[in-house]
């Protein structure tokens, strides 16, 4: 096998060797290839070093290979021996490119493949490698994530190249950071000086190394360390109360979307809309479909879902409307079984036009990651947006209920429907807005949900029942008693949830609702005047 | 059934020389199907249903088995646990089928299996499980928590360094055993009570944020270390997000999962999972021919490129198969003919070896531990040795320990007790 | 409570429930000589596995029967009868499961299996009594009613009603729901109770001791038929459906409606337990998802098909749509909800009375003060 691999790495070092380049690249080129021969034969134990010679090789596609390495894209043809980059490695022909020149190699069977295999201490390995690159980057965010990398990682070799690099570099957060990276290295090594350094760090690394030197056997460099650890424990409690509230406010935010189109269908129309759930699920559907539209531009088509999931919600609600809704008037109960059909159908619709399977909806990338207030309490980006967007959409439908015309009708078709008709409103109009409005609502929903949770056939049966609570405990008929109450039980969720654990948490929070609507059984926010009387 | 095919049958058993009833040759060997084709189990299921008659057809076409052909029974129990029971009745009484391969879930196989018991028939049960049960009409082709767990948390503790454990799942009884398996084993190595944080959540949990936030705290002690988690289906997806948004990678807190497999990660977004783990005993991207020919034969019966593969389809492939070989052995589809021929039947599996009926009717598997790559496939980095023969009653649980399991002649017991050298309670179904 | 002495007599001398009652009995008699006395390959020969089907949509007619009771009668809808059914069904599992004794895997005389796993030590105080066949049966009947009249008195006394009360019955079965998922809770978790041996002594898994809890069911179901049939014809009854049409008038006219109310939720309550009861042994599981409101909405329409406040309405609906379950779930898996859905809808738009309707439609509409008034209290 291995005089085969030689032979083949003789064929291709010759058809490189007469190929049309400059006898400098032929150098390289033989270098490189024998490189990334070891790299490919080595075993784990010494792909360490190979991967170290390669970074400092000077070779300017060192960092290519390197990523491709830790990507798993790195992969030699079973017949040539050649290493190649994996350009698209889904299905079961892969396309390839050449490691050396990067000329693409066309789709190949993956049977003819042999993938480097990589694991997670190397691909530790090239980080730490690839940051060492970085730390000499343009961009001081770039700096600041190699920095960050480095945390933990700092061993013997490195120090000095770090400190030169400290010594020169420009940004503050940047230094900071190597001076945590390098104090974390030196406790490791038993400084007690380090701890001083460490001591106002809510860094989880900067805590990790002062946990294991308060084990230490050196008594003094112990007992600093535990001193230091107190200090931070307090600074921490108060990020976790933050926290915690941060939580809340984010599944109540979740809660809010989920509930606020049924607020309208339910609680402004008296419709029982069993299938609201199932309208969630058509707007998290459709920004999988746009997803599937645009792809590799998953942000754009994020954007794009939030027009397209209201129409598609809105159209699938007004066809709910004018085939059984319209029916059913004055009965509400008997809505409630015929839309739970809708959804029983809706669901089979997905499973069967679809897939039983969940769709894998890709979240871009500006809504990923967290934005760090310190290093102990970072908000969780998508959350952020989920809020935000709550928000946004609330406000919205404030606006709409309040200040539009269709607002108007609509208080005067619920309040006194044969009175407002009376007036020339159209009632039959305003039902279908009314009820598209709502299943809109829902489908804007199903685009914020689809950056939180499954999308597949059962994501609106997951939140139908959390709806409805939400609607009945803030007040039917009230939007912001719906406000309300989904943030409220969120927050009351999350605030019991580390102390009972998630199961009792959400059982203590149902048996609140119950007792709380017997003790107000019209919510929180119960209506008023003649409607309430109906 | 046309004349033509008639006399191919009849061909096909002379020709195989056979000498017993030409009746049996003429029937079809029924083989029911019982996964759930609705309701919140149809995710994983129905692959599994796809799996089963693509290995009918294909065996169909070699000819079937002793000259019969197979015929499969579909039925939908429609993720209901009494349903399942109720269907495994109507195919056993009313279909009459000659063995049934289905279920999922632990909760159905624990309906099902009075029903399979009662009326002496055959099941094939697909699925990694708890363990802690071993029937004489039920075979048990996917992992016990030996195959699975053990050799998955002695990589991490040996190979990775993983001193401290976070022991996450839903609150079933799967994760419920694996996890006490798991502390007992953990314990028995030396790791403190301290060092292990249990968890359980509810099915379908979606809000993880105060749980990953926990994890993110217990993680920074100082000490290496890694989630265990057996959370089920759809819990897993939202588990994951909030894990990358919190800024929780692979290299920091490696998440090692016992129920995510590439079907699972065909519905989540890989990109911030690269590096995180699941131990199975097959992946879709092992390196073997036989692998290879698998996928391009479901690829093909699906019709679509983006099918994936999973480890209880394999279970289904060596469990179908060793059915074969078995019914082949006894010459017959005789239940206790083929229960008996079975036990010592090797057939080959996808990654490269043979898997073994052992006598406690669990298989031998080989352990592999892939990380998540961003094409959503697992990349193998870790595997046994060689193969390893699930276990029914685990070593590490009190109750069981002295318990094992052996439905050969003589002993015929599926919990006897070494201590005291008795049969359990199952006397009076061995003994039927 | 009730009205005269003769209340639970009077349902005899009505046409609807000598019919219905004949029926009844017709066939269970019919089915047990069919299974009986058919040789096995006949054509005519019902099976054991037919028999059990049959046992189990009795099951659900009794439970039907109950919902129609608050529904059809009180005005009530809950969605949450399933946890009353569920309930009765755990209070038999947990009698059976202590019948299995030591015969269970482990061989643990006192604790079921689920608890050795999960190393439990000793039986918690719940399980206590279970073991005997009268405790467990009286608290097939307590448990669902006592769970009852805590719900309805907290919910009627306040006025609860109408949309209200439907979301809060919901929140309660789902929030059991949950409950009884958690292992912690001693009811075996997600797997439940299972692996029965015997009932009152005899074999489960015998042909006879199916074909008598058959039977068994048949006589629940006629005398939870006739119990319902009492009340809502004596003067209680009267007062229910006045709650159903007018509540505000009925108070204003000086009946105590929550007391009504409150008697008739605990009776059916009971009836759901004890459909429950019956349910368990002949399916041979009881797990949470009994308790999941979406079973407890499919009840509902079980009812709504059928045609509400007719009770044998229910009893036609329950068994119609767990017979089309049956086929369907066979012979076109796929499809199954789609017809399913269809059907709530189509019924709800265009039979808003019911296969009971059409019936009585064709026996000239008896007008009785059976028919649900076209307005419903909702707030």
């Amino acid at each position: 096998m291995s005089i085969f691999r030689l032979l083949a790495g003789l064929v291709i070092a010759w058809c490189i060797a007469f190929g049309p380049s400059l006898a400098t690249a032929q150098v390289q080129d033989d270098a490189a290839q024998t490189l990334l021969q070891r790299l490919v034969e080595a075993s784990n134990a010494e792909r360490t070093a190979v991967l170290k010679h390669i970074s400092e090789s000077g070779d300017e596609r060192a960092r290519g290979w390197l990523e491709a390495f830790s990507a798993g894209k790195l992969a030699t043809v079973k017949e040539s021996g050649a290493t190649v980059l994996v350009l698209n490695n889904v299905g079961r022909n892969w396309n390839i490119a050449s490691a050396l020149n990067g000329e693409d190699m066309g789709k190949v069977s993956r049977r003819d493949l042999a993938t480097v295999r990589v694991n997670n201490s190397l691909r530790k390995e090239v980080e730490g490698l690839l940051a060492v690159i970085d730390l000499a980057a343009q961009n001081p965010d770039v700096r600041l994530a190699a920095a960050r990398d480095l945390l933990g990682e700092v061993d013997g070799a490195l120090v000095a190249q770090i400190e030169q690099r400290a010594q020169v570099e420009d940004s503050t957060a940047v230094r900071d950071m190597l001076t945590t990276a390098l104090a974390i290295h030196q406790l490791e090594q038993g400084d007690v000086s380090a701890v001083e350094t460490l001591s106002g760090s809510l860094n989880a690394n900067a805590r990790a190394a002062l946990n294991n030197a308060s084990n230490s056997d050196d008594p003094v460099l112990a007992a600093a360390a535990v001193k230091a650890l107190e200090s931070i424990e307090q600074k921490l409690k108060m990020n976790r109360a933050a926290e915690t509230l941060y939580f809340g406010l984010s599944l109540g935010s979740v809660l809010v979307l989920a509930a606020i189109g049924l607020a309208i269908t339910f609680g402004v129309m008296g419709v029982i809309n069993m299938a609201h759930g199932e309208l969630i699920m058509l707007g998290a559907y459709t920004t999988w479909g746009m997803q599937q539209l645009f792809p590799g531009q998953p942000g754009l088509a994020l954007i794009l879902s939030i027009p397209a999931g209201f129409l598609v919600a809105a159209l699938a609600g007004i066809a709910i409307e004018r085939s059984v809704i319209q029916y059913l008037k004055g009965r509400p109960l008997e809505t409630l079984l015929a839309t739970f059909g809708i959804s029983l159908i809706l669901q089979q619709l997905v499973r069967t036009l679809v897939s039983p399977l969940n769709r894998s909806v890709v979240t871009p990338e500006w809504m990923s990651g967290s934005i760090m207030i310190n290093e102990a309490l970072s908000l969780t980006l998508n959350r952020l947006y989920v809020i935000g967007f709550a928000l946004v959409v609330f406000a919205g439908l404030m606006l709409i209920m309040r200040k539009t015309r269709l607002g108007l009708e609509v208080r005067a078709v619920t309040q006194n429907r044969a009175m407002a008709r009376s007036m020339g409103i159209k009632a039959t109009k305003v039902d279908i807005l009314t009820f598209a409005l709502g299943s809109g609502v829902a489908g804007l929903a199903g685009v914020a949900l689809s950056q939180i949770t499954n999308v597949g056939p059962n994501l609106g049966q997951n939140y139908i029942i959390d709806s409805f609570m939400v609607v009945v405990f803030g007040g039917v008929g009230n939007l912001w008693g719906t406000l309300v109450a989904g943030l409220t039980l969120g927050t009351i969720n999350q605030v019991l949830e580390p102390w009972a654990g998630a199961v009792l948490a959400k059982i203590m929070v149902l048996v609140m609702i119950i007792l709380f609507i017997q003790k107000r059984p019209k919510g929180l926010f119960p209506q008023k005047g003649r409607a309430a009387e109906g | 059934m046309s004349l033509k095919k008639n006399v191919k049958l009849g061909l096909s058993a002379l020709a195989l020389s056979v000498s017993f009833h030409a009746m049996a040759a003429e029937d079809p060997i029924k083989v029911g199907v019982l996964h759930s084709l609705s309701g919140t189990m149809a995710i994983s299921e129905t692959a599994l249903k796809d799996t089963m008659l693509m290995l009918i057809e294909k065996q169909n076409a070699a000819g079937g088995v002793l000259g019969r052909k197979l015929e499969p029974v579909v039925v939908d129990p429609a993720s209901n646990w009494p349903l399942f029971a109720e269907k495994a009745r109507e195919l056993l009484e009313k279909e009459e089928v000659d063995v049934i391969f289905g279920n999922w879930t632990s909760v159905s196989r624990k309906s099902v299996l009075p029903v399979v018991e009662e009326l002496n028939g055959l099941l094939f049960y697909p699925v990694q499980y708890e363990g802690e049960e071993s029937s004489e009409n039920v075979f048990y082709t996917g992992a016990a928590p030996n195959q699975q767990a053990i050799p998955a948390v002695d990589y991490l503790m040996n190979d990775i360094g993983v001193e401290r454990w976070v022991l996450a799942g839903t609150d079933y009884v799967y994760p419920r055993t694996t996890n006490k398996v798991l502390e007992t084993y953990l314990k028995d190595k030396g790791v403190a009570a301290s060092d292990i944080m249990i968890n359980y959540t509810p099915f379908g949990h979606s809000d993880w944020q105060s749980i990953v936030s926990d994890i993110k705290k217990f993680g920074s002690a100082g000490k290496k270390t890694a989630v265990v988690s057996t959370i089920n289906g759809d819990a897993n997806v939202p588990f994951y997000r909030e894990l990358g948004n919190q800024g929780i990678s692979a290299s920091d807190i490696p998440v090692v999962a016992f129920s995510v497999g590439e079907q699972e990660l065909a519905g989540i977004d890989t990109g911030p999972l690269v590096g995180h783990l699941a131990a199975w005993n097959y992946f879709m991207s092992v390196d073997t021919d036989a692998n290879y020919d698998f996928i391009d034969a479901w690829v093909e019966f699906k019709g679509d490129e983006a099918a994936v593969t999973n480890d209880p389809m394999e279970a289904h492939y060596i469990g179908f198969n060793m059915y074969v070989e078995a019914v082949k052995k006894a010459g017959t589809a005789e239940v206790d003919a083929v229960k008996d021929a079975i036990i010592g039947v090797s057939v080959p599996n996808l990654t490269g070896g043979y898997a073994t009926m052992m006598p406690n009717h669990h298989i031998t598997k080989p352990v592999l531990i892939g990380e998540i790559q961003d094409n959503g496939q697992f990349s193998v980095v870790w595997e046994t040795p060689s193969t390893v023969a699930g276990d029914a009653w685990s070593d590490f649980l009190p109750g069981s320990k002295d318990l094992i399991s052996d439905w050969r002649a003589p002993l015929r017991c599926g919990n006897f007790n070494v201590v005291t050298g008795t049969c359990g309670s199952s006397a009076d179904v061995a003994s039927k | 409570m009730a009205s005269s002495q003769t209340w639970l007599f009077r349902p005899f001398q009505e046409r609807s429930t000598q019919i219905f009652l004949g029926v009844l009995f017709s066939a269970l008699v019919l089915v047990t000589f069919l299974h009986l006395f058919m040789p096995q390959d006949s054509a005519l020969h019902v099976s054991a596995y037919t028999v059990t089907l049959l046992g189990k949509y009795l099951c659900y007619a009794l439970l039907a029967v109950a919902v129609d009771l608050v529904w059809g009668y009180l005005g009530i809808l809950s969605l949450g009868h399933g946890a009353f059914f569920a309930l009765g069904g755990y209070a038999m599992g947990m009698y059976l499961m202590r019948q299995i004794g030591d015969r269970g895997t482990y061989g643990d005389p006192l604790l079921p299996d689920f608890m050795v796993f999960l190393n439990w030590q000793e039986l918690p105080w719940y399980w206590l009594g279970f073991d005997m066949a009268w405790f467990a049966f009286i608290m097939v009947l307590l448990a669902p009613g006592l769970l009852a009249l805590v719900f309805g008195f907290l919910a009627f006394r306040s006025r609860v009603t109408g949309v209200y009360l439907s979301i809060i019955t919901q929140a309660l079965t789902f929030a059991l729901m949950l409950a009884f998922f958690r292992n912690e809770m001693g009811f075996g978790g997600n797997n439940g109770l299972t692996d029965f041996r015997d009932i009152l002594g005899f074999n489960l898994r015998s042909d006879a001791t199916r074909l008598g809890l058959f039977i068994a069911t048949g006589v629940a179901l006629a005398i939870g038929y006739v119990i319902c049939r009492g009340i809502v014809t004596s003067k209680l009854g009267r007062v229910s459906i006045a709650c159903r049409d007018a509540e505000a008038r009925t108070r204003f006219l000086g009946y105590r409606v929550e007391r009504v109310q409150l008697f008739v939720f605990v009776v059916s309550a009971m009836l759901a337990g004890v459909a429950g009861a019956l349910y368990v042994p002949q399916v041979g599981i009881i797990n949470p998802s009994e308790f999941s409101p979406l079973f407890s909405i499919e009840i509902v329409v079980w009812v709504a098909l059928g045609g509400r406040a007719t009770l044998y309405g229910a009893v036609i609906g329950a068994i119609l749509v767990n017979y089309a379950k049956t086929v369907f779930t066979g012979v076109m898996p796929d499809a199954w909800l789609f017809a399913l859905g269809a059907l709530f809808v189509l019924t709800t738009v265009f039979l808003p009375k019911g296969i009971a309707g059409l019936l009585q439609k064709d026996r000239k509409a008896s007008a009785t003060d059976d028919a649900p008034a076209a307005q419903e209290a909702t707030a």
